[in-house]
């Protein structure tokens, strides 16, 4: 078994370049073998160093009061919920596996979120995802083989997802689905995952304290999740000629046992000095991250790391993605504790080296050294690049209209949208589209109420959960919001937007905004307008989040999100956590009581750029978006805030895509039983921009007729346009009277995505 | 009252049954684990859902191998109450306490949602809180669920009136949309002949507080307790069979 030497195309093909070639020399002092020019290409790799991002993710406001851990310190932030007590939450993509293999992609994406927030101590208690696909079905650009594919790519995805979550026994309770051409051949699966802990029960990724013992905990080392590196493996050895799926396979049976004895694990006084989950760059990344971290060296064995599979090389082994894996640093003395508690649970806990105080990463091999590399300088000293950034001319040229580099929309009134001129038929076909429809046939597919803390089940503005503080309970919201096609037009305000909506479905559960992780899905940055779209959609994600003062506590980048067809559209997904103090305080979409008042917040709302109605019905994806001012927003929500906290607001539901007339609908279909409403636009103008248009800092809500007085003093941009009652929604505008019987409209929107997929709706 | 939940590696509404019935119920409760042969005295036995090994190969199918199974069957043929829940229903029938299988849904997908069931053995320790015919909101969430058994224990079970449950819809009609798996008979559980061991597939636990959406399984638990008061003077594990119907008629 020999290695192969080092070359300039052996370099090439590990993706590093000539100038990060010579940089590796000189921290080594010399040239590096094959399995040192193995690890620093995975580490140095974008999807664990960032180096075409970083400059941009500083811009991220980080701190602020109850931030318990940053972002970028651990493998998640820690926020404060009071009482002791803490969530630790990430989102986290898996898109290029998912595209290639659907259901382990998402399975392991799932896993891995998962093993992020234990790793931290907590145990998690819910998870929500963030999905994109291409059209379910043919359209002018999409052909029938195509939606056919992404048709199976759903499938795929939510069952991968539904098989990971559903086994370990974690909740989805929800999340975001949309539709759009970008995303054919490029799906997006973006996985949540939150934790609760005491304060006390944080874990940090460090090695500290030389002579401590370093144990690998979980499932065995394979080759697979080899992945880009596979290459070099085959030419290694006789038994690696076989191929090896690219794509990680989970066992979340396996990831249950490993969560169940890490917790029991953590609970043990003094016995644990570090953890990390073995992710991406597996243990590579595991121990050069943990020794950085604690100041220290590590040293290891490969011959005592358990393998399910025989002849694997040191390449091999230290750059193997298998799922289900964990550093753990214990204190010396207690590795009698360690090995008892992972025996109960009928788990691998092997001593595989210890921490030393010469700050290397040093890997043996039958006691020979194969590699010996500082780990800090590993970790931390990946090159960070400024790439170019050129407007993309989708945000430019919008038909009349501009935006500029710094986002602002241009107002052009002279420019026409088109109609698709009958309002009765255009809301039942948004209602059915699938972007809008119910997604009662993902969510059903997934446990979502296992744990018993789903108060407000998939389908509201934000998903609400109780988690149990110990005897105490805490009611937490949760929300991910992303208009890629916003974010298209104008990704700076795109991004505000994002940030903002998700705000704002957290105000109509009755939450107060803690913090937000995010997940910025892009193209290639190598390509000046990707680039621009990433910085744009950053800066905006930065501005608004330091305006709502939702720190980021870390999250995922995720570029080259290409196919052949080109980019998908800028997806920044914000995923934004809240606190709702008060049982009482949680409040939902749905209509309520028949007699409740109607009010629009936020005002009317003006222009159809980047709307739903353009982009379902008249196949036009075009700006200039609507108008947004981030005070007005902190307005509308304050005061729905108020009207929640003070007992006045029965119902509450944010004003988002598909615009008045969408959310009116939802409002009377998505309780358990549907309810009618009459409302009355009063308005000049085009029916369908009163109708459709997606301005934003908008909320449909109802008052209890008797603190109607109270509400209305409010002073908060707000007009009463109806009432709720009977088995119709009346809608009375600019002359014309409209009616769906509210069955009509449930019909539509809860089967359509069951009828696209083929299968009966139960 | 002492119950006592088993824990397989992969049970995870074990933690859920555990809070049920001690937070809300306010019962005692335990946990026993799945390499220990100890009952620990308890009164009933909770088999909670979830993936007892992983059930990669078929669900319930290792875990009646395990060492706590053995402790259970004895307990169940000596009297003592035994309620599986979901995989615990899986469980039972593999273990054969309980006749028939659970089968892929009919749709081969998982289904998490609400359903009806219609009570219709309401004289069962499990169940004396219920009306015959009343129709309680609980959750379901399973991926094989299918209840399948061959014809003559099907009539075996009626003849017995073994049936407990049934999902109907809202009104209590048996209507095959209102079977969301494909279950012969509409069989949302069952009981065995003595009707000391009962399994389902919707899942109490998440039905026992309103602000979950229904709080309609806790009074399941609640029916436990009282049998087991009603019954502590023979000191149990006395003879159940059909005691429930005994003991009702004389409370």
């Amino acid at each position: 078994m020999t290695e192969p030497p080092i070359s300039k195309e052996l370099v090439q093909k590990h993706g590093l370049t000539d100038e990060e070639y010579r940089q590796i020399e000189s921290i080594l002092g010399r040239q590096p073998n094959f399995t040192e020019l193995g690890i620093f290409s995975v580490m140095w790799s974008e999807h664990c160093s960032y180096k075409n991002s970083k400059p941009e993710l500083k811009k991220f406001p980080t701190s602020g009061v109850g931030i318990l851990v940053k972002a970028g310190d651990e493998n998640a932030g820690v926020v404060d919920i009071g009482d002791g007590w803490a969530v630790a939450f990430k989102i986290e993509s898996h898109n290029h596996p998912s595209a290639i293999e659907p259901f382990q992609g998402a399975a392991t994406g799932v896993g891995g979120i998962i093993r992020d927030i234990f790793t931290m101590g907590a145990r998690p208690v819910f998870l929500l995802n963030s999905l994109r696909f291409g059209p379910l079905t043919e359209n002018k650009s999409t052909s029938a083989v195509v939606a056919g594919n992404n048709r199976k790519l759903l499938k795929g995805v939510v069952a991968g997802i539904a098989h990971y979550g559903n086994c370990i026994g974690i909740p989805t309770i929800g999340g975001e689905v949309y539709f759009d051409e970008s995303y054919t051949g490029n799906p997006l699966v973006n996985a949540f995952c939150l934790g609760v802990l005491r304060h006390d029960q944080i874990r940090k990724g460090k090695a500290s304290g030389s002579g401590n013992p370093v144990f690998y905990v979980g499932a065995a080392t394979g080759r697979d999740g080899l992945a880009g590196a596979a290459f070099a493996s085959r030419e290694l050895s006789e038994e690696s000629r076989e191929d090896r799926p690219a794509v990680q396979v989970g066992d979340p049976f396996m990831e249950k046992l490993l969560l169940e004895a890490c917790l029991e694990l953590f609970e043990q006084a003094d016995a644990v000095v570090g953890v990390q989950d073995m992710g991406a760059a597996g243990l590579t990344c595991s121990t050069c991250e943990t020794a950085s971290r604690g100041g220290a060296g590590i040293e290891i064995e490969l011959d005592n790391v358990p393998q399910r599979e025989s002849g694997m090389t040191p390449y091999e082994t230290m750059l193997s993605e298998s799922q289900e894996r964990m550093l753990i640093i214990a204190r010396k003395g207690k590795e009698k504790l360690v090995r008892d508690i992972f025996e109960k649970w009928d788990l691998h806990a092997a001593e595989i080296g210890r921490v030393t105080d010469d700050g290397l990463m040093r890997v043996k091999k039958s006691g020979r050294v194969v590699a010996e590399i500082p780990a800090a300088q590993l970790a931390n000293d990946a090159p960070v690049y400024h790439r170019e950034a050129r407007p993309h001319p989708a945000a430019i040229d919008t038909r009349g209209t501009t935006a500029d580099t710094r986002g602002t929309t241009a107002r052009n009134g002279s420019h026409e949208f088109p109609n698709f001129k009958n309002d009765r038929e255009a809301l039942l076909n948004l209602l059915a589209s699938p972007t809008i429809a119910s997604k009662n046939w993902i969510y059903r597919q997934y446990d979502h109420q296992v744990r018993t803390g789903t108060v407000v089940l998939p389908g509201s503005d934000a998903a609400v959960f109780r988690v149990r503080c110990g005897e105490t309970e805490k009611y937490l919201a949760a929300s991910a919001d992303c208009n890629g096609t916003h974010c298209y037009l104008n990704p700076r305000q795109g991004a505000k937007m994002a940030v903002a909506e998700a705000a704002r479905n957290l105000a109509c559960s009755g939450a107060r905004p803690l913090a937000v992780s995010d997940n910025l899905n892009f193209g290639n940055p190598y390509k000046p307008e990707n680039f621009w779209q990433l910085r744009e959609c950053v800066e905006g994600l930065a501005e608004a989040c330091r305006f709502f003062n939702t720190p980021v506590t870390g999250g995922n980048v995720s570029l080259y999100n290409e196919s052949p067809e080109g980019a998908i559209d800028p997806t920044p997904v914000v995923a934004m956590v809240g606190l709702i103090e008060k049982k009482e305080w949680i409040t939902t979409q749905a209509f309520k009581k028949a007699g409740d008042l109607i009010y629009r917040v936020g005002g009317a709302g003006k222009g159809l750029g980047g709307s739903r109605y353009l982009k379902e019905l008249l196949g036009e994806k075009r700006g200039p978006l609507p108008e947004f001012d981030f005070e007005k927003e902190l307005m509308v929500q304050e005061a729905v805030r108020q009207g929640i906290q003070s007992g006045w607001i029965r119902s509450a539901h944010d004003c988002s895509e598909g615009g008045l007339a969408v959310t009116l609908a939802e409002c009377c279909i998505s309780g358990r039983e549907g309810i009618g409403a009459t409302i009355d636009l009063e308005g000049v103008g085009r029916s369908d921009e009163m109708l459709f248009n997606e301005a934003p800092s908008r909320v449909v809500l109802t008052i209890a007729p008797e603190h109607r007085a109270v509400w209305d003093a409010l002073a908060v941009e707000k007009a009463l346009i109806g009432e709720v009652g009977g088995s119709d929604l009346k809608l009375e505008t600019a002359g014309s009277t409209l009616i769906w019987k509210v069955e009509e409209l449930h019909q539509f929107w809860w089967n359509a995505i069951g009828r696209l997929m083929d299968e009966e709706a139960c | 009252m002492k119950f006592g939940i088993l824990q397989f590696p992969g049970s995870n509404c074990d933690q859920d049954c555990f809070y049920a019935i001690r937070n809300v119920l306010k019962e005692e409760v335990v946990y026993l684990w799945h390499k220990e042969a100890d009952l620990q005295e308890a009164d009933v036995v909770v088999v909670p859902g979830g993936f007892s090994y992983g059930d990669y190969l078929r669900c319930g199918a290792i875990a009646r191998f395990s060492p706590v199974m053995g402790e259970v069957k004895k307990f169940a043929a000596s009297g003592g109450l035994v309620l599986g829940i979901c995989n615990g229903f899986q469980i039972l029938t593999e273990a054969g306490l309980l006749p028939g299988a659970l089968l892929r849904n009919r749709s081969l997908k998982f289904i998490c949602r609400e359903v009806c069931l219609r009570v219709e053995h309401p004289l069962t320790p499990f169940t004396l809180h219920y009306h015959k015919g009343e129709v309680i909101r609980i959750p379901i969430a399973h991926g094989e669920g299918n209840y399948f058994a061959e014809p003559d224990v099907i009539a075996e079970l009626k003849k017995n009136r073994q049936i407990v449950f049934k999902y109907t819809d809202a009104e209590g009609r048996e209507t095959p949309e209102a079977n969301p798996n494909g279950a012969m008979e509409n069989i949302a559980g069952i009981c065995n002949k003595a009707g000391n061991v009962l399994g389902m597939m919707p899942h109490p636990e998440r039905a026992s507080e309103s602000i979950l959406g229904s709080a309609d399984g806790l009074k399941m638990f609640q029916s436990v307790v009282y049998w087991l008061k009603i019954n502590r003077a023979g000191q149990t594990p006395s003879a159940p069979v059909r005691s429930a119907e005994i003991n009702l008629a004389a409370v």
